[in-house]
């Protein structure tokens, strides 16, 4: 710390509050950013990193306390003062216009819009000095809709440099990137830092907090817990203080597989390219790829939201002729949905009403009458196998933590014994005692025969839980590879769409 | 300014703002009141006393809340599941025009027979009528506020050519009115000699059953999800299509039982100016109940009270009756504020 007390301090935040009703999202929390300066911002999700990067971004105002940059205190709730004072900020979700031109998309809303024309030469002419300067290529004609995730990350950082950013926030940066594209970032990241940039970036990925940063800071709870100089800690003792507890990360075994359970042969839908796919009876099937390559599509497929339009489908040795939600159902197929809040849970329902979502019709009405007594003792008997935390069956299913829902959602279709388990993204979002919960339910149901397809974006967890692993590219499935038999490099390629043609 | 979502509403909030909605209604009325030249509390009064201030201002506030209750009960039960009809008014004349053809004498059965057949007819061609945009929604994603707005109009004109033509009556000297229904067609009153219909009984009927049916059967429980959440519905395997079609089949024929009960119950024969626009007062009675079967039937009589107490408000004070739509409006739009503070916050920020 000594060291840094002589730096330069660019940005601090003092005691920094942030209510959300009864919810304190932000509790006193203060720390510095030296100049050069790389700080992680850990924690877990819900532990409030976004809404304290929100305030000091001017997006929320906080209840208490106050940021400083260089030396000024920022008004605030004004984003753009933010943006004044040198803040820039690259969010998870990126804020680009799709129909417009990278440059377009640069000097939206940097400059008055009479001299666009004019200037747009110096504007091209800077935007290429800057990405060579910080090795960040993209065309700057080319329509940001055509991009690919990687690039479009690199326009949200050339926008911030642009603007002579010379602090950036960076929320989750490489969420949306493979193992490659997130390497090449953190090479840009470091030059950037060597040419005077300072970095908040927020991860909850311990093995990029200790590749980029200088200092970590922690939080939990909305509380800062802890600051540390990555050089005096390690890993484990990170993911102690972000969950505040010893942590130990089960072992899952590996298995082989029994007979196919669903299989798909050169499947094509809007989404799906040519997929073949055995998921086996006993074996965990994990699906890595970038977001948006074609897991949707296969998640829909699967859920019976979507038909094949050409190729075979069979479930449990049985070809598929017409397919819904409903028919998938009823072949014993368990569904965890991407998305539980808008897919999985209906917000204002009860916890019974969403329980009984998927068999009402079959299990809890007669004769075209509800039976809600048995709905309700099925859901307390749910809610205590499953561990549900929760004031009781009659409560609106939005008042709970996403592990609670998450676990709601699987007792809904594990109490059924299902053969087929299709879990897409089943752990996003929750802290690590849900996520080991799940884990270990997946597990268990592997262990009693079941065939299941885990869908991650999530390396680490595919390749913990996995026994056969499949790459997904541009809607293209690449063969099944055995747990341990190839790299996160490697995975990598095959994610970025090397591989396939080989194949193909 | 935003609006935070609030986790768990304690009971002033949501109970709260929709009463103060309601205060706030009668404040604008009383200013109105006096611009134009009346004391407020002799206009408020005097809406009271001919709202429920005799017997026969009692009775005619039931018999107008009557058609109320049925078309609200349509809006709610199409708007619980974000099916947007606002075509109740179409929905009502299809029922009344039934009504007139089948019980001028086209069915000459007794009235136990023929009163049911009637009610039922009414609601099929109602239900049919609310089926044609509802199909096009479901297949075409057609906008059904435009579809369900557009027919009333249309609907409107095919009654005035009904009225003109095939469905005239050959005595009614020129007027544009069908034949008179047949005695054994015409809904009786509830007590001799107290001028009040079964149409009203079969409003409070209607509403108790549609209660049933949101919170006990399996139609209401699939209503419910598909109007709060028609993906997770689909996903979870619920049949979001044909539930949507059921549901206009319910509301349409729920609309289409308020021109039953008005040509059966009190005129005794279909016009053009069977309704002053029941079918859009339906929205704001269902808007102001929250939706909810039974509250509709409170927010009707409150609604009819303010129209048939303004009548005689404004032959004692005159001051206009328009004043009655002012609170109907500033009603709407007062609740619509209200249900949203019920469920939100709003902070600075």
């Amino acid at each position: 710390m000594t060291a840094k007390d002589q730096a330069e301090v660019v940005l601090r935040l003092s005691n920094i509050t942030k209510r959300f009703g009864s919810l304190t999202a932000n509790d006193a929390v203060s720390f510095d950013l030296a100049r050069g300066e790389v700080i992680a911002l850990l924690g877990e999700n819900g532990a409030g990193k976004t809404t304290l990067m929100n305030i000091l971004f001017g997006q929320y105002t906080a209840d208490e306390g106050s940021v400083e940059v260089l030396g000024r205190a920022l008004p605030p709730g004004n984003p753009r003062a933010a943006l004044d004072a040198g803040v820039g900020m690259v969010h998870q979700h990126f804020t680009l216009a799709g129909n417009l031109t990278v440059w377009e998309n640069i000097v939206l809303g940097a400059q008055g819009l009479g001299g666009l024309s004019l200037r747009a030469g110096a504007v091209r002419a800077r935007i290429r000095a800057l990405s060579e300067r910080f090795h960040l290529r993209v065309d700057p004609d080319a329509k940001v809709g055509k991009l690919t995730v990687g690039e479009r990350q690199r326009v949200e950082i050339l926008k911030a440099l642009y603007r002579d950013a010379r602090i950036l926030i960076l929320d989750e940066p490489t969420a949306v990137l493979t193992p490659q594209e997130a390497d090449a970032l953190f090479g840009t990241l470091r030059e950037a830092v060597a040419a005077g940039l300072s970095l908040v970036f927020i991860s909850h990925k311990l093995h990029e907090v200790m590749a980029l940063a200088d200092r970590v800071v922690v939080l939990r709870h909305g509380k800062l817990v802890a600051e540390r100089a990555v050089t005096d800690t390690s890993r484990e003792e990170l993911a102690a203080l972000m969950v505040g507890a010893e942590v130990t990360t089960p072992e899952f075994q590996m298995h082989a597989g029994g007979a196919p359970l669903l299989s798909l042969h050169a499947v094509h839908a809007p989404g799906l390219n040519g997929v073949t796919l055995d998921l086996c009876a006993g074996q965990i099937t994990g699906l890595a790829g970038v977001s948006g390559n074609g897991q949707g599509a296969l998640s829909d497929l699967i859920s019976g939201l979507i038909s094949p339009t050409s190729g075979e489908m069979t479930v449990t040795g049985q070809p598929v002729q017409t397919w819904s939600p409903r028919t998938a159902i009823g072949r014993g197929i368990a569904r965890i949905p991407e998305d539980r809040h808008k897919t999985g849970t209906i917000a204002d329902f009860d916890l019974t009403e969403n329980a009984i979502l998927e068999t009402y019709a079959t299990e809890f009405s007669r004769g075209g009458w509800m039976d809600w007594g048995r709905a309700r003792a099925h859901t307390e008997a749910l809610i205590a196998t499953y561990d549900v935390r929760c004031p009781g069956p009659d409560t609106r299913i939005r008042l709970l933590s996403g592990g609670n829902m998450q676990k709601l959602i699987l007792g809904r279709v594990l109490e059924t014994g299902p053969m087929i388990i299709l879990a897409n993204q089943p752990v996003r979002g929750l802290d690590i005692g849900a996520v080991n919960y799940v884990h270990r339910r997946l597990d268990e149901a592997r262990l009693g025969g079941a065939a299941v397809l885990l869908i991650s974006e999530d390396l680490d967890e595919i390749m913990r839980l996995s026994d056969v692993i499949h790459v997904m590219s541009e809607g293209r499935l690449s063969p099944g590879f055995a747990r341990g038999t190839k790299t996160p490099a490697e995975l990598g390629q095959w994610m970025a769409g090397d591989g396939f043609d080989a194949v193909a | 300014m935003r609006l935070e979502p609030i986790a768990n509403p304690t009971v002033l909030r949501r109970y709260g703002p929709p009463v103060t909605a309601i205060a706030a209604t009668f404040l604008v009325a009383a200013i109105l009141a006096l611009i134009a030249g009346g004391d407020p509390f002799a206009v408020f009064g005097q809406i009271v006393k001919g709202a429920v201030g005799s017997k026969f201002a009692l009775l005619e506030t039931l018999n107008r809340a009557t058609p109320l209750i049925f078309t609200g009960l349509a809006v709610a039960v199409a708007f619980r599941a974000k099916l947007w009809n606002i075509g109740a008014e179409a929905q009502l004349y299809a029922g009344a025009v039934m009504t007139a053809v089948l019980g001028t004498g086209m069915l000459g059965w007794p009235p136990a027979l023929l009163l049911p057949t009637l009610a039922i007819a009414a609601m099929l061609a109602g239900a049919l009528v609310l089926l044609i945009p509802a199909v096009l929604k479901v297949r075409l994603g057609v906008d059904e506020v435009v579809t369900t707005l557009l027919f009333n109009f249309i609907f409107l004109l095919f009654v005035s050519y009904l009225l003109e033509g095939p469905l005239k009556d050959p005595m009614g000297m020129g007027w544009p009115k069908s034949p008179r229904l047949i005695p054994e067609a015409r809904l009786p009153r509830i007590v001799e000699g107290l001028r009040l219909h079964w149409g009203f009984a079969l409003a409070l009927i209607a509403a108790v059953a549609v209660w049933i049916v949101n919170t006990r059967t399996t139609l209401g429980y699939e209503m419910r999800a598909v109007g709060q959440n028609a993906e997770a519905a689909r996903f979870a395997g619920i049949p979001v299509t044909r539930v949507i079609l059921k549901t206009a089949l319910l509301s349409g024929g729920l609309a289409a039982l308020a021109g039953f009960s008005e040509v059966a119950g009190l005129t005794g024969a279909l016009t053009l100016d069977l309704s002053p626009g029941y079918g859009y007062t339906g929205i704001v009675v269902a808007m102001l109940a929250l939706l909810h079967p039974l509250g509709v039937v409170a927010a009707a009589l409150f609604v009819a009270a303010i129209f048939v107490g303004a009548d005689s408000m404004s032959r004692a004070v005159g001051v206009p009756t328009y004043l009655a739509d002012i609170m109907l409006a500033s009603a709407l739009l007062f609740m619509v504020l209200a249900i949203l503070l019920t469920k939100f916050r709003v902070r600075r920020d």
